[in-house]
């Protein structure tokens, strides 16, 4: 069921919900580090807190930008959501339907509404597997399409996203970067999801490339109705793309607000207002870089209160004591910095 | 803008070829420019169109099967084309310095920074460890590393991405280079961590009168940065000049491609101007200009002969024979 017909169908709310997710990467203690512990030295488990507390939802037919820097958990989310990683806590509801902890033939259904297209096109693509095969495996593995009249279907899916289906017997390594993205998309649009999960998916491209790539994205949306979440670094990309933007900072998200709102009347969370002033622009010459310090901190021991406040120029005694909420602070945008507490 | 008669380093009409069995790729053909002290040029083209290869040819540091077969590098009048190998060595890391995209390729992973750094100072200087040693603790100052004398005992692994590559900045520093070539040194970096880099590269330029030749494909970097911009494709210089002029009134038609490529302000959600194709490779440049197949400005007269390098307007070169003409909407 396509998102409008859903709509049409009475069925409300979001596409996709997220609720508390957390996603923690644990370093088991080996036999001899344990023996070491017991003997009172001081070696404990690393806990990276790659996503923390995420709340989020997706109206049908949305795209969600999800914006950061390395290591910030935005990839990790992004696999959570794709159902690539198992979230560590919290809440996952598609169509309104709990998947976080689904099985079988309904936790098989959910996961191919959502696909992911990878960053790298050169490493996300089987060598040894021609085109038809990568693209044609999936769907006929589940039931989409039967094998007679699966090479048609490979051949139709080929040129939706603009490659010639004469190219169906060649090898990954016998295209370009761009076709390469391209049967990565073709790929995952081949067992008919409504939700596509883009992992930094032009970042590897080059320019006049990213923009063929960007153009199909939007084409792709408008015909098969399709929703985004679109996890890239690059602030331009998703300004041009997105409906919303998600800013996230060391696992957790600082704000959340329309992308219209968020680049006309800027920013609310200093990190975000930093991350957009320092945004290279092609309208603005020889402009006067003005960083903010330092470097993210490492998620394997985040700092106490907000996560930012060693680098906010803002920051005062409570920001160092307790961790800011994300709170609606005006309709549809939302912030987690305690200088809003500050009237 | 410090613009004087004698430019510090003038490449001439320069050509690296790749001489390979699957035959001859002219990654670098026929490209000309300059730079005057304090100046900085941004030298900007897509993946496989020779600005990597220029940079690493004005230092000599082609390796085979690339071979520079044509033209001239004039570092403060001398040809380094017809240098030796004795007297470029001299000249690296000297007088002109080399930052890559990946700090890794500057640094050794199993020696600790000051070794590194009292080495580099040392090759070219007469000066004895402990002097050296204050040269490399006040260059990793001036990039903004924090408690430089105590990071100079740490070993590459031991920092970030972006700390590493101010560290590659600051090794290049060093010896004060009148040019510093640097190839994409922030590609890999964050936005936060790009900002800061490009800052203590913008001050140290204006501080120091030093040249800096800045190889990117990111078009946001160059407008925030650079005073002149040369754009590349296919080995060739298509046009260059002040960068307000060519970003604001481009006149090749790939440069304006280019430019509408990037998503930016007010165009939210249309249709972005994308260029057709792709890069053609280099083995099979077609005949005439190499931008032709994509270009929706090209005529016939353009398959026959590349077209030469014009002079539109004082201070800009060109190579097309159909310009580009659309007005900017403003």
């Amino acid at each position: 069921m396509s998102a409008r017909e859903a709509a049409a169908a009475g069925e409300t709310g979001p596409l996709l919900r997220l609720e508390g997710i957390c996603k923690r990467f644990v370093k088991r203690l080996d036999l001899a580090e344990r023996l070491a512990a017991r003997l009172g030295a001081d070696v404990k488990e690393e806990v990276v807190h790659a996503v923390e507390d995420v709340d989020l939802a997706i109206e049908p037919g949305e795209v969600v930008g999800l914006v950061g820097e390395s290591g910030c958990g935005k990839s990790t989310l992004g696999r959570v959501v794709a159902g690539i990683h198992a979230a560590s806590a919290g809440r996952m509801t598609y169509r309104g339907k709990d998947i976080t902890d689904a099985a079988g033939a309904e936790a098989k259904k959910s996961a191919l509404k959502i696909q992911m297209i990878f960053q790298d096109p050169f490493a996300s693509l089987n060598p040894r597997l021609k085109v038809a095969e990568i693209v044609g495996e999936a769907p006929l593995v589940h039931g989409i399409v039967p094998r007679a009249q699966l090479a048609g279907y490979v051949d139709e899916v080929l040129e939706s996203v603009g490659l010639d289906p004469a190219y169906r017997r060649r090898y990954p390594h016998q295209f370009s970067g761009g076709q390469r993205q391209r049967i990565g998309i073709a790929r995952a649009l081949a067992v008919r999801p409504d939700f596509l999960v883009c992992d930094e998916s032009v970042a590897a491209l080059d320019v006049s490339i990213q923009a063929q790539v960007l153009n199909l994205f939007m084409d792709l949306r408008e015909r098969l109705d399709l929703t985004y979440l679109f996890i890239s670094h690059d602030l331009g990309v998703v300004e041009h793309l997105s409906d919303r933007v998600a800013i996230m900072y060391l696992g957790r998200l600082v704000e959340v607000a329309p992308t219209a709102a968020l680049f006309a009347e800027g920013a609310n969370h200093p990190y975000a207002q930093a991350l957009l002033a320092e945004v290279p622009r092609i309208d603005s010459r020889r402009r006067v870089f003005k960083p903010v310090e330092g470097e993210i901190p490492s998620p394997l021991d985040p700092p106490p209160g907000c996560a930012f406040h060693p680098r906010c120029p803002h920051a005062f005694a409570r920001c160092r004591a307790e961790r800011p909420l994300l709170r609606e602070v005006a309709p549809g945008r939302w912030s987690a910095c305690h200088l809003n507490d500050q009237a | 803008m410090a613009r004087v008669e004698v430019p510090l380093l003038r490449v001439e009409q320069l050509q690296t070829h790749f001489l390979t069995q699957a035959g001859v790729a002219r990654a670098v053909d026929g490209v000309t420019f300059e730079v005057a002290p304090g100046e900085v040029l941004g030298l900007v083209g897509e993946s496989g169109s020779g600005k990597s290869v220029t940079g690493f040819s004005i230092l000599g540091l082609v390796d085979e099967p690339g071979r520079i077969v044509g033209g001239r590098v004039l570092f403060e009048g001398e040809n380094l084309v017809a240098a030796g190998e004795a007297r470029l060595r001299q000249l690296r890391g000297n007088r002109i310095a080399m930052i890559f995209q990946d700090p890794m390729m500057t640094l050794n992973p199993v020696l600790r920074i000051d070794t590194q750094m009292i080495e580099a100072v040392r090759a070219h200087r007469r000066v004895d460890r402990a002097e050296a040693r204050r040269r490399a603790r006040d260059a990793l100052g001036r990039v903004g590393i924090p408690a430089p004398e105590e990071r100079l005992s740490a070993y590459p692994h031991q920092f970030s991405g972006g700390m590493r590559q101010r560290v590659a900045i600051a090794i290049a520093l060093l010896n004060e280079p009148r040019v510093i070539i640097a190839d994409e040194p922030t590609t890999a970096l964050d936005v936060t961590i790009q900002a800061q880099i490009l800052y203590e590269m913008q001050k140290l330029c204006g501080e120091t009168g030093t040249a800096l030749i800045w190889i990117t494909h990111d078009l946001a970097v160059v407008s925030g940065l650079a005073d002149r911009v040369c754009v590349m494709y296919a080995g060739r210089i298509v046009e260059s000049g002040p960068v307000d002029a060519v970003l604001d009134r481009p006149l090749h038609p790939y440069t304006a491609g280019l430019i509408g490529s990037v998503p930016s302000r007010n165009r939210r959600g249309a249709r972005l101007a994308q260029i057709p194709g792709m890069t053609p490779s280099l083995f099979a440049l077609p005949s005439g200009c190499a931008f032709r197949a994509r270009c929706p400005n090209a005529g016939e007269d353009c398959a026959r002969e590349a077209p030469p390098e014009s002079v539109p307007e004082v201070g800009r070169t060109l190579r097309c024979y159909h310009p580009w003409q659309a007005e900017r909407a403003s």
